[in-house]
């Protein structure tokens, strides 16, 4: 066996380990009866489809020829994520200005080179863009500083 | 007559000091983020959603149909003034619009765009006056099992309108299906999946995956790619289109609004579809198609006229039988839900105030298009010479604190880090995800509508088959995946996306 389309064949695996993983964890619940269905009924049966859709794409993906999977670029991926998983630490403790300027100056790393004055520029722009709007405007509740 | 009352209700709902002035500022908003290149409609919503959360119901839907037109006409701009091929709600317009800009006429592009949309709006804003109250009477005669098989359509709709491999998108609904189950049941109250996850037990916020999907994901493809923007702003000059673009454009305009109206009520995304239709229908009629992707006018008047006009239909089965036909759509639905709205047939009747003030800031929606743009034109242009660089760390910080609020929790932020990887390696693989949240909005719609026929035809599965309405639309289904299934016409319909 070759496997002749990668995009598809990732694609099919991908969607069988959900697929499966759903209709297991389905189990837990009463599946109930055509009738009465509990709440493990429907999720089992499109767990199932699911699965079975990967399965001929992963039978696709040996008969007909496609493309390949485009290179992942882990560093830019991993900085972003980085970024995102910072701003929802930092936001509770230290409050909402903080959070935007970490988001910010890390997120920025991801595309390469910038001068920091002008990181730091834009950095704090768009938390005084934020508090002002968000929560002068629209009135959400925030922390702002830490100190509060 | 009827009719006009309903629409003087409307007037007098849409027109108030107090929504006017919201329609004014969604549209703008719209056009703002939606000009913004890498942004389509659906992450420009998607992110514009939590600015509406402290509004009330009517001020708040009115404000997100704004959004949704200023996005749109946002987006034919950037696809005039800069070549950015990969948009799908844009691509045709690029095609000639950006030829014409480089020809020094990006002007009269821009303002025939305006023309066509507004005009293509008009219209559509009656149809769906004259249509929604009748199909909202049937709608109501569906029962639960009508409704199943509605849904079905729908979803099998979604797959057909989505590009590439059918396979794949059928794979993408069902997966949306199954995230539409995560937490509680409203049967049996069963706390599903939440993986001990308290956060998780009353579900996933479906702002929280469209951001994670068109967001998240967009931002994370676009900064890998890096930077290869042709930003053409020399010279817009005047932006009224000559008296032969007018002539030349007017049977194109008129041809494109009826495609979009007709194809936009479509369950599924028939508004794309009219979009990329119009510009072949064009090109089939005319007697010079050679000029077609070098620079004509009529180029970019029909598929933006189409554009408007089924965007604005799309709203017929939103509001008549509560299935959302495209993403934007879906969005739509989840905003209705977070303010306590059941979308389906009875919106008309029990909050005619909300509907016909909708479909009347429709209109006035299209009219601040037109006033707004032509001259805020010089601003959009500059927005457009914003490097991506210093653009992307500020749409990720107003799609954190938009997630963050929906429940004060940063367990939505992460969780929108999550779908954005989901997304990211779903466009790597080809996998495309907006019938994904089609489906997660019809899930838990759908399991409770087949629950609830089976209980009541006692387990016998063949009602789907016996009910006249349920039958036929079923039976739809059924054909449109036979017919794309077929190997011809799925050849065509890839060069349909192709061109």
């Amino acid at each position: 066996m070759e496997i002749k389309a990668p995009k598809d064949f990732w694609a099919g695996l991908m969607f069988i380990a959900i697929g499966l993983g759903f209709a297991y964890a389905a189990q837990e619940y009463p599946m109930g009866t055509a009738v009465r269905m509990g709440p493990a009924f429907f999720p089992t049966v499109l767990g199932g489809l699911l699965a079975l859709l990967g399965l001929v794409l992963l039978g696709k993906s040996t008969a007909i020829t496609g493309e390949g999977v485009p290179q992942f670029h882990f560093r830019p991926l991993a900085i972003i994520l980085l970024a995102l998983v910072l701003f929802g630490l930092l936001l509770r403790p230290f409050g909402i200005v903080a959070a935007i300027i970490s988001l910010v100056v890390v997120a920025v790393l991801a595309a390469g080179r910038m001068k920091v004055q002008k990181v730091l520029l834009l950095a704090v722009g768009l938390a005084f863009f934020s508090v002002l709007v968000f929560h002068y405007g629209l009135g959400l509740p925030f922390k702002i500083w830490p100190w509060q | 007559m009827e009719l006009f009352d309903n629409l003087l209700l409307g007037a007098q709902v849409a027109f108030s000091l107090e929504n006017a002035l919201y329609c004014f500022i969604g549209v703008l908003l719209g056009t703002l983020i939606g000009v913004l290149p890498g942004l389509g409609p659906t992450a420009t919503i998607a992110m514009l959603l939590p600015v509406t959360f402290t509004l009330p119901p009517v001020a708040a839907l009115i404000m997100l149909a704004g959004i949704y037109y200023g996005a749109q006409y946002g987006g034919s701009t950037t696809a005039i003034l800069v070549n950015l091929p990969g948009e799908s709600a844009s691509v045709v317009t690029a095609l000639d619009g950006y030829k014409l800009a480089r020809a020094g006429r990006a002007g009269p592009a821009l303002g025939m765009a305006a023309i066509a949309s507004f005009f293509a709006g008009c219209v559509a804003t009656v149809v769906i006056a004259f249509f929604a109250p009748p199909l909202a009477d049937l709608a109501l005669k569906f029962n639960s099992a009508d409704y199943f098989s509605l849904m079905v359509l729908g979803l099998v709709a979604a797959v057909v309108l989505a590009h590439g491999d059918l396979l794949k998108a059928i794979a993408m609904v069902v997966l949306g299906l199954l995230l539409g189950m995560v937490g509680t049941d409203v049967s049996s109250g069963a706390s599903r999946f939440n993986l001990e996850i308290s956060e998780l037990a009353e579900g996933i916020q479906f702002v929280t995956i469209a951001m994670g999907l068109f967001g998240i994901a967009e931002i994370l493809i676009n900064v890998e790619q890096g930077e290869k923007r042709d930003v053409f702003v020399s010279k817009v000059g005047r932006l009224l289109p000559t008296r032969e673009d007018f002539r030349l454009c007017t049977p194109s305009i008129l041809r494109g609004t009826a495609l979009g109206c007709a194809l936009g009520i479509l369950p599924g995304g028939g508004a794309l579809l009219a979009y990329f239709a119009a510009y072949t229908l064009e090109k089939k009629v005319a007697k010079a198609p050679k000029n077609f992707g070098h620079g004509d006018i009529r180029g970019v008047a029909a598929p933006e006229s189409a554009n408007n006009a089924g965007a604005q239909t799309s709203f017929i089965p939103l509001l008549t039988l509560g299935i959302p036909s495209n993403p934007v759509m879906a969005l739509m639905i989840g905003a209705m839900i977070l303010k306590q709205i059941v979308p389906g047939p009875t919106v008309m009747t029990e909050k005619p105030e909300l509907f016909w003030g909708m479909i009347v800031s429709m209109w006035l929606g299209n009219l601040l298009l037109v006033v707004l743009n032509l001259p805020l034109i010089g601003i959009w242009i500059k927005l457009l010479t914003i490097p991506y660089r210093l653009l992307y760390p500020a749409i990720l910080t107003f799609c954190c604190i938009g997630v963050y609020t929906l429940n004060n929790s940063s367990f939505d932020v992460f969780l929108m880090a999550v779908f954005g990887v989901l997304g990211y390696v779903c466009i790597k693989l080809e996998c495309e995800p907006a019938p994904l949240i089609i489906g997660f909005i019809l899930g838990p719609m759908m399991e409770e509508n087949l629950r609830r026929a089976m209980l009541i035809s006692r387990g016998d599965a063949t009602v789907f088959f016996t009910r006249p309405i349920s039958a036929t639309l079923l039976a739809v289904a059924v054909l449109l995946l036979l017919v794309i299934a077929a190997p011809s016409i799925r050849k065509k319909r890839e060069e349909a996306f192709q061109e």
